[in-house]
């Protein structure tokens, strides 16, 4: 009935949605992507005044933070410094990371930390006391971190006990198991080179330029492989030159950092220079993540059932499946995190990860991921882990006790929930449901 | 008269010793609107549960497209085409509305979601309810108007390729306007072929869309009416149970 040309790959055997597709080609809602640049701006702006504001406070806030500190102290902005600063917050960056996967569903896991901390007791336990190669042993530590989210997303999505209250009791219990493996007697050396060279060593000059050459490669080749894919569907596509600023801007800013690292920072005479190892690791497990997140079903199933598990189910997704498997990220990425504070410290001890929890729940909220679920993403727990970092770095530089430091990082994780909480507001987050 | 999409026959349902639904006969056809109208606890809901196979009915038949069916899981009723919209509508306010209508049903193109296919047929759907109120279909749920919220239930279904659609009171929390354009799009999803059943308290919504009205009055179907034929008064008289086709079951009486 339809005389639609070509490209309809779904079968449109209802009535109704014939017509639909019929209708399609005179009759259309705009997607959002139509328009000049100066649309896309506006709209963006709206949207932004709507409360849908993404990661721009953070982003804000990082720029003022950089600014403050630049202008409060020349050690702040130093190739050495901004080194620290990348290492320093390797491990608070994945930990915040993998606590989004449960925030997103209004989740919390309290024993993330000391999941990383345990994986990584069982590691050194492997490693030295029995000749098992470190990457077996490293996989057995992997295993054991995710088992534990599966112990915990199973007693919350199918037990129904609230994750705050089963992850305290982990946390208590873990740091139990950890002193009981290790022993308080101090802490055990790591004897494996590579585990160490992570936060300790830098990857050769052209490796930082390699990795930097592939960012943006795939920034340029994801953004021209989503247009070419709507232009077959036959929709519009934002104008290319935004695509252009964005891979530009990455391809700027990083290439700015890049160098700057490729430069000697030494302070005696052997030479340190290159992009902390710990970088390109970070960077993967984010892509890996986000992709997971934006672009898969999984992804966009585990927003539903963080903006309404009701809806969720009824739209016939596997509620606890993903309650599951959201706990079971959780706890492999804080095996990662507790992977790079042994590799930071050289060492593992029993108390390993018991304060950089809660830290990695404020950086991400600093960052913008909702505690109210459904909202926010990876990139946004890095760059609020990355705050949370700068503040310690650049208070620490200034000669100011830990008390301040503390002091700030609570007012500006205060700050960031309000921010959060009247944006919701702003966003109507009123429903026929709740009205 | 055309064969109905769906009858029922003598369908029963009882919690404990409470007979909800005495022996309840329907008949639901394509292309036209059917109002299911009673009191507070007249057994509207529990009769349509059973078709959404929320609660399965103790006794009676089903038939869909003249064939017998069981509906005893969701599953089965949206396998045969049959799509509820509940009240609360259930929809993720944190999605937009492309990624509401699709959810649970997502196109997937190797094993990425295929953004800019339903992209394409979610505005198509929408188009063809014609459908032009929101700004766009990226737009999220929770920046939506309550109309524009049950607009996007409705397209869900028929996106789903519905050939049943129930509407559990569309227009309870809805102002005038937004009423006016809930109710059109109802007409418009049935004059596309659809068979649609519409739960409401109010008359005025009922006689203005529906060609169909059936009352329930205390679990018994008393009255299945043309509404060309019918009345206001008529209609409350059937509802309030002081006018009657059907003999009221024994039981509610004992
Ligand atoms: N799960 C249940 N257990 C026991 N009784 C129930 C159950 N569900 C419904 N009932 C009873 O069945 C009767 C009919 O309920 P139902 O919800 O179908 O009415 P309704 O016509 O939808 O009313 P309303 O207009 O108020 O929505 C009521 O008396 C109610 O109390
Ligand atoms: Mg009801």
């Amino acid at each position: 009935m339809s005389t639609e040309p070509g490209h309809s790959s779904n079968p449109s055997t209802n009535t109704a949605a014939a017509t639909a597709t019929a209708a399609a080609q005179h009759t259309s809602i705009p997607t959002g992507h139509e328009g000049s640049v100066r649309d896309q701006f506006d709209a963006y702006l709206q949207r932004v005044r709507g409360g849908e504001m993404g990661m721009l406070p953070a982003l804000a806030a990082l720029v003022i933070i950089t600014l403050v500190f630049w202008i409060a102290t020349p050690f702040f902005i130093t190739k050495l410094n901004i080194a620290n600063l990348l290492t320093q917050t390797g491990a608070l960056m994945m930990l915040a990371m993998a606590l989004t996967f449960v925030i997103l569903l209004a989740e919390i896991d309290l024993s993330a930390g000391v999941t990383g901390g345990l994986s990584m007791a069982i590691f050194i336990l492997l490693t030295n006391k029995s000749s098992l190669p470190w990457v077996v042993a490293l996989l057995v530590a992997l295993v054991c971190a995710a088992s534990i989210g599966l112990f915990i997303g199973f007693f919350v999505a199918k037990v129904g006990i609230p994750s705050f209250v089963i992850t305290l009791g982990l946390f208590l219990g873990l740091q139990g198991l950890n002193l009981v493996l290790l022993g308080n007697a101090g802490a055990y050396r790591i004897q494996t080179p590579a585990i160490v060279a992570i936060m300790n060593k830098s990857m050769p000059v052209w490796a930082g330029w390699l990795m930097l050459l592939i960012m943006v490669g795939l920034s340029l080749g994801t953004g021209m492989y989503d247009r070419a894919r709507r232009a077959a569907a036959g929709m519009a596509v934002r104008p290319m030159s935004l695509l252009w600023a964005r891979v530009g801007a990455l391809a700027i800013g990083g290439g700015l950092i890049v160098w700057l690292l490729s430069l000697n920072r030494s302070t005696s005479s052997v030479e340190i220079k290159g992009v902390p190892i710990v970088v390109p690791l970070a960077l993967t497990v984010m892509w890996v993540g986000t992709m997971m997140l934006d672009r898969t079903r999984f992804g966009l199933h585990l927003y539903a059932v963080g903006g309404n598990p009701e809806a969720a189910r009824r739209a016939g997704i596997n509620v606890a499946r993903i309650r599951i498997a959201a706990f079971m990220i959780c706890s492999s990425l804080a095996c990662l995190s507790g992977l790079f504070s042994a590799s930071q410290t050289g060492t593992v001890e029993s108390s390993a990860g018991r304060d950089i929890v809660l830290s990695g729940v404020a950086a991400a909220v600093v960052g913008g991921v909702s505690l109210f679920g459904g909202r926010g993403r990876l990139v946004q727990a890095a760059i609020g882990a990355l705050l949370i970092s700068m503040i310690t770095n650049g208070l620490g530089l200034l000669g100011q006790s830990a008390g301040i430091t503390l002091l700030v990082t609570g007012g500006v994780l205060i700050l960031a929930a309000t921010v959060d909480a009247l944006s919701r507001r702003r966003s109507g987050s009123t429903s026929l449901a709740r009205g | 008269m055309a064969n109905p999409t769906i009858e029922l026959k003598g369908i029963r349902k009882s919690f404990g010793p409470v007979d909800v639904l005495k022996g309840v006969d329907m008949q639901v056809f394509a292309g036209k609107v059917s109002a299911l109208v009673g009191d507070n606890g007249a057994g509207k809901s529990t009769l349509i549960k059973g078709l959404s196979g929320a609660q399965p009915y103790d006794a009676g038949e089903v038939f869909f497209d003249g064939s017998p069916v069981a509906i005893n899981s969701p599953k089965d009723a949206s396998a045969l085409g049959i799509e509820v919209v509940y009240q609360d509508l259930a929809l993720c306010e944190n999605l937009d509305i492309v990624q509401n209508m699709f959810l649970g049903r997502e196109e997937v193109h190797q094993g990425m979601l295929n953004q800019a296919e339903m992209e394409k047929h979610a505005a198509a759907t929408l188009g063809s309810l014609s459908v032009r109120t929101m700004k766009s279909v990226r737009q999220k749920v929770s920046s939506l108007s309550g109309g524009q919220r049950q607009t996007v239930a409705i397209a869900r279904a028929v996106l789903q390729k519905a050939k049943v659609v129930i509407l559990d009171e569309p227009t309870a929390a809805l102002g005038v306007a937004q009423t006016e354009q809930v109710l059109n799009l109802v007409r418009r999803l049935a004059d596309s072929g659809v068979a649609v059943i519409i739960i409401s308290h109010n008359l005025a919504d009922v006689f203005q869309v529906c060609d169909y009205i059936n009352v329930l009055y205390l679990g018994t179907m008393t009255a299945q009416l043309e509404t060309a034929k019918t009345n206001h008064p008529d209609v409350v008289a059937y509802i309030t149970g002081t006018k009657s086709d059907t003999k009221i079951a024994e039981e509610s009486v004992a």
